[in-house]
């Protein structure tokens, strides 16, 4: 018995490194499911408040060109709102509460962002006190962004749309065949249009938007345009490579939007067997 | 070791962990190249170190570099394995007499020939695993090789250039 002690003694260090190793490639593979735990990553307090004072620093010099961007956006929604004003003239409808906003939009900022591995995660500024739930879509001007994974009170870590384990259901906007985005892991600027048949024409240069049926994003936010189409190897889908319209190591501020029948759509999808993608 | 070289290695590991979150975290040199400068203070503990706290103190760092990258358990395997193999490693590259008790394996101490054999290899194995681990299943074994060898290539680069600015010799660090 003293023997078999004095055995594994001698291995303490090989045990131990064992031992760690296990532990962290348990903790690889916990993390990466959608549902992973929430508290080892960047949105617990501590870690939150750290990377948000660095990115206060950071972000002062990217200001003139937050701003530019959000002059851009504000003209193209005053001239939106213009045609929606009604004309004086007019008859005025109250409209059906089946109309009314199924949509909602809050503002956050990013205050960490990583673009180089192949699971690539955003922690934004606003948690559960802002009303932020796992599952709302994030997006900005450019495009889309991606989707909120766990929530903390005050900070929020999304998947990034470069991100391996995110798949995007899009659609072509031209001829509205969809299909659906995922990241390859390999540049960070460009993706992946997966499943769309043989028999669609995709031209390089067509825009791909979101299709609105994971009920994460609304309709036809922009997601990239498509820069080469190949035969590929798989014998039923096009190869379609996209250039993403977003450049993620510039993004700073970004909208998050909650769809206000989710739960309705996902207990339906739920009860119906049909396993949704976002 | 004694009170003062432990506040100093504290100080260095706090120091390397901060410049790690807070400033290479995006870096990546033509995509490719990554920097773990963290691991300067791994490998900068005493030669006569045991493998026992060496790869509990290991794992500690780089679980800690986790939860900023939002990697959990990618930087914590790698650094472990890279612990667990530089007792053996510095046995099998000791010079001829041994070594000094008073010896710590940094490049003053050393010289720069017998610290990039020393580093070189450890940090290449830091890498692999760490690439392996994070493109697992996504990428193909040339792309992880790639990144392996420019990374450990720049993070011995940037090592020798903090070592050559701010560590003195005998002087512990």
């Amino acid at each position: 018995m003293l023997r078999i002690l004095q055995f594994l003694y001698s291995l303490r260090s090989f045990l131990l490194f064992v031992l760690l190793e296990v532990l962290a490639i348990g903790l690889i593979v916990s993390n990466n499911s959608p549902q992973g735990a929430a508290f080892f990553n960047s949105s617990n307090a501590v870690t939150g408040s750290v990377l948000k004072t660095r990115s206060d620093v950071v972000d002062f010099f990217s200001l003139a060109e937050a701003n530019e961007a959000l002059l851009v956006e504000n003209a193209a929604l005053l001239e939106h709102l213009k045609t929606l004003n009604s004309i004086p003239d007019s008859i005025s409808i109250q409209l059906d509460s089946a109309l009314e906003a199924q949509f909602t939009f809050k503002g956050a900022r990013i205050i960490s962002n990583s673009l180089r591995f192949s699971q690539n995660h955003i922690t934004l500024n606003k948690g559960s006190k802002d009303g932020v739930k796992p599952g709302m879509g994030v997006f900005n001007e450019e495009g889309v962004i991606g989707r909120i994974k766990s929530v903390s009170e005050n900070y929020s870590v999304a998947f990034s749309l470069l991100n391996t384990e995110l798949k995007l259901s899009s659609k072509i906007k031209t001829n509205n065949s969809f299909g659906t985005t995922k990241w390859d892991g390999k540049d960070s600027e460009k993706s992946k249009l997966l499943y769309v048949p043989r028999h669609v024409t995709a031209n390089p240069g067509d825009t791909i938007v979101t299709t609105g049926f994971s009920a994460v994003f609304p309709e036809g936010i922009i997601i990239g345009i498509i820069e080469s189409v190949n035969q590929g190897e798989d014998p039923n889908f096009l190869d379609i490579v996209i250039k993403l319209s977003t450049d993620f190591s510039k993004a700073h501020y970004v909208y998050l939007v909650e769809n206000a029948r989710l739960d309705e759509i996902d207990s339906l999808h739920m009860n119906s067997d049909i396993e949704n993608e976002f | 070791m004694n009170f003062k070289s432990l506040i100093t290695y504290v100080f260095l590991v706090i120091c390397l962990c901060l410049v790690q979150i807070l400033l290479l975290k995006n870096l990546a040199l033509f995509g490719v190249a990554f920097c773990f400068i963290y691991l300067l203070a791994i490998l900068s503990f005493p030669i006569t170190m045991r493998g026992f706290p060496l790869i509990l103190i290991s794992f500690g760092i780089g679980l800690l570099i986790d939860v900023f990258y939002d990697t959990l358990g990618l930087h914590a395997s790698a650094v472990t394995l890279l612990a667990f193999l530089r007792p053996f490693w510095l046995k099998a590259i000791s010079p001829n007499g041994g070594y000094d008790d008073a010896n710590i394996p940094t490049l003053p101490e050393m010289g720069i020939g017998w610290y990039i054999s020393y580093t070189l290899p450890l940090v290449f194995v830091f890498s692999l695993m760490f690439f392996i681990a994070d493109q697992w299943g996504t990428g193909g074994l040339f792309g992880v090789l790639n990144k392996s060898f420019f990374s450990s290539i720049f993070t011995v680069f940037m090592a020798i250039i903090v070592q050559l600015l701010f560590f003195k010799r005998r002087r512990g660090i």
